[in-house]
């Protein structure tokens, strides 16, 4: 038996925490351990801080009450009764629906072509992996306006009528593209199927990011190759796909607006429609702001639900609450205590993360 | 004891349909490098063989050509009396569709060295799955064989864990359950305890001595010689792609016949 350590050793059962009492001391003795430190003082944060508030009470300040003379009346630059007026009429809700619509068919068809392409792309087949390779290099590699005028236009003036039937046979089936291609069905489909080749790109990260080990156990207890993928490797993939996938989302909500120019009666057309016959610019590109900043605000705490879902069973600490989270974001002074868990660890997977436009 | 070397063998198809698993001239290349240069083994029944040779030297790659992990190159392997992913139909071999050799990977179970459990699902979870998806069990059938299984590792209190919250044996002994679940013939063991804490070996050796005594047939993949001398019915070296030494494990171990094996076993033992 060696010399006795000045510490009673708690035995090998005991659990080895740091802060743990060891047997035959006094809890109060322990009190001692618990570090109180003086936090480092941030003196440059608090004047940044005070700078930016003087900032912004400016900034409120004008946009509530800066006001310009018409004639004999004044009124307000910013005109928000007139926003007002407009932000709830039927024209603009009619136009939030549309662009909901188009998010969620668009996203979801992209979400599917993006699976189906990676998985292509991962394929050992050369005919598969480089025909998706193909389509991701074609659709990332020309801007979505022209894809959607493409649809538009450029697919009936190319193929007014499409034929399905036996290749190179008799038809079967007659569709006349110019009553089949509503300017909503071009948006969805430029719309979808550009999505599809940024999606496959996420999906195929993910997938990559799975061991292999997953995917040879998954065999080896006889699942066949679909099986694996959707029962194993997906659900492990989405903890990677899906923050980059929240911010796909909420770039499809912005992007969708583009589907203007194809004439589909979206919010930022229904905007449009109604200040080029009132001219009155500035509030209407406010209500449609107002409402593109609300669904994603929305769409930014339905991300952060799914997330934690899919972050069972991992090794890392649960994201922290939507509150928690909002207020270490507000107020990034920690009472000091050892053994707290690292924030911020940078893997772009914070339940809010700022959602970032392309 | 079975071996494959000697003068009294019997012709490679008759034994290949009395033992579980019959190898013959077994090759396996990855690319121009030659892992398998013709490797003779056989596997009895309920025979318990442990594999042990130095690093490279092929072991892996020969337990994965099992499970068809690997296509091999040339020659015979044959699991349970049937070829391992091809149908002879005459002189013809015709290779398996995917399907088939998914039905003959479900009767093999297989451990590896890293777990490899479904960090994404509960323990419980990771055990009846396989009986669920691959067999169209119904989850109450499956879930009480697992639950079963789950006692039988002494893990039944952590079902509702998920994997990441084990110690390292106790996830492997769930993987031993989720490979049990399927209800194998034959029991493959890479390195089982490799990767465990030396504290957490035990356990982990336990569960397989009684899965052994139990009669299951087991290949084990280890360098656990305290293990291989008490439970294994055969002992085989390999090194360099071939079978070098083999027999009973008192025999091999302690007086081995070849040099190879005895420069091997004064570095691990
Ligand atoms: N997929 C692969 N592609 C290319 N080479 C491989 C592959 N798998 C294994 N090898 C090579 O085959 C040889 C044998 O590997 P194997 O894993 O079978 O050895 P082992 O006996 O299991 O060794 P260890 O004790 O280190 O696990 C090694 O040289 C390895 O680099
Ligand atoms: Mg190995």
């Amino acid at each position: 038996m060696p010399k006795a350590p000045p510490e009673p050793d708690p035995g090998p059962l005991a659990p080895r925490e740091p802060n743990a009492v060891p047997p035959g001391t006094v809890a109060s003795k322990d009190q001692e351990h618990v570090i109180k430190a003086v936090p480092v003082r941030h003196p440059g944060q608090w004047v940044a801080a005070a700078v930016l508030v003087l900032l912004g009470a400016m900034l409120v300040h004008s946009v509530v009450f800066s006001s310009v003379k018409r004639g004999t009346t004044v009124e307000g630059r910013f005109q928000w009764n007139v926003v007002g007026q407009y932000l709830f009429s039927p024209p603009i809700l009619r136009g939030v629906v549309v662009t909901i619509e188009l998010t969620v068919i668009a996203m979801a068809a992209g979400i599917a072509i993006g699976v189906v392409l990676a998985v292509m792309r991962l394929s050992s087949s050369t005919l598969l992996s480089s025909t998706s390779w193909v389509y991701i290099w074609f659709f990332r590699g020309t801007p979505v306006l022209v894809q959607l005028f493409f649809w538009y236009v450029g697919i009936s003036y190319l193929f007014p009528n499409l034929s399905l039937g036996v290749p190179f046979g008799p038809a079967l089936v007659h569709l006349n593209v110019n009553a089949l291609v509503t300017p909503f069905v071009a948006a969805v489909v430029g719309l979808s199927l550009n999505e599809g080749a940024y999606m496959a790109e996420i999906v195929r990260a993910g997938i990559l990011s799975v061991d292999e080990g997953q995917v040879e156990a998954a065999q080896s207890i006889g699942m066949r190759r679909i099986q694996s993928l959707r029962l194993i490797v997906l659900p492990q993939a989405m903890r990677l796909i899906i923050p980059p996938t929240g911010n796909e989302v909420i770039s499809m909500l912005k992007t969708s607006s583009l589907a203007s120019v194809v004439t589909v009666a979206e919010l930022f057309f229904a905007a449009q429609t109604i200040s080029n016959r009132t001219y009155q610019i500035v509030p209407l590109l406010i209500v449609a702001s107002i409402w593109y900043l609300f669904i994603t605000s929305i769409l930014t705490i339905g991300q952060y639900f799914v997330e934690r879902h899919y972050a069972r069973g991992s090794a890392r600490p649960k994201p922290p609450r939507l509150w928690e989270k909002l207020a270490r974001n507000l107020f990034s002074v920690h009472p000091l205590r050892s053994g707290s868990p690292p924030f911020g660890d940078g893997t772009g997977a914070a339940p809010v993360s700022p959602s970032g436009a392309r | 004891m079975t071996t494959a070397s000697g003068g009294d063998r019997e012709p490679g198809t008759r034994r290949a349909q009395v033992e579980m698993v019959h190898a013959e001239g077994l090759h396996k290349s990855f690319g121009r490098l030659e892992v398998l240069k013709g490797i003779e083994l056989s596997v009895a029944p309920g025979e318990v063989l442990c594999l042990i040779g130095p690093s490279g030297s092929g072991k892996s790659t020969f337990l994965r050509c099992i499970n068809h992990l690997e296509k091999i190159d040339a020659g015979r392997l044959y699991v349970d009396g049937e070829l391992v992913g091809y149908r002879q139909h005459g002189d013809k071999l015709y290779e398996m569709r995917d399907r088939e050799v998914c039905q003959r990977r479900a009767q093999i179970g297989m451990v590896f060295q890293r777990f490899n459990l479904f960090p994404h699902m509960k323990v419980l979870d990771n055990v009846t799955i396989g009986p669920m998806r691959v067999k169209g069990e119904s989850l109450a059938k499956a879930a009480e064989r697992a639950h079963r299984l789950l006692e039988r590792v002494e893990l039944a209190d952590k079902v509702d864990a998920y994997p990441n919250q084990l110690s390292g044996g106790q996830q492997q002994r769930v993987a031993i359950a989720r490979a049990l679940a399927m209800e194998p013939k034959l029991m493959l063991f890479d390195e089982p305890t490799s990767a465990l804490d030396p504290e957490l070996v035990g356990d982990v050796l336990d569960v397989m001595r009684k899965l052994a005594e139990d009669g299951m047939t087991m290949i084990v993949v280890t360098h656990e010689m305290g293990f291989a001398r008490e439970v294994g019915d055969t002992v085989v070296f390999m090194d360099g792609g071939v079978v070098v030494e083999s027999g009973d494990p008192r025999q091999v171990l302690t007086q081995p016949a070849h040099a190879r094996t005895r420069a091997f076993l004064s570095k691990v033992l």
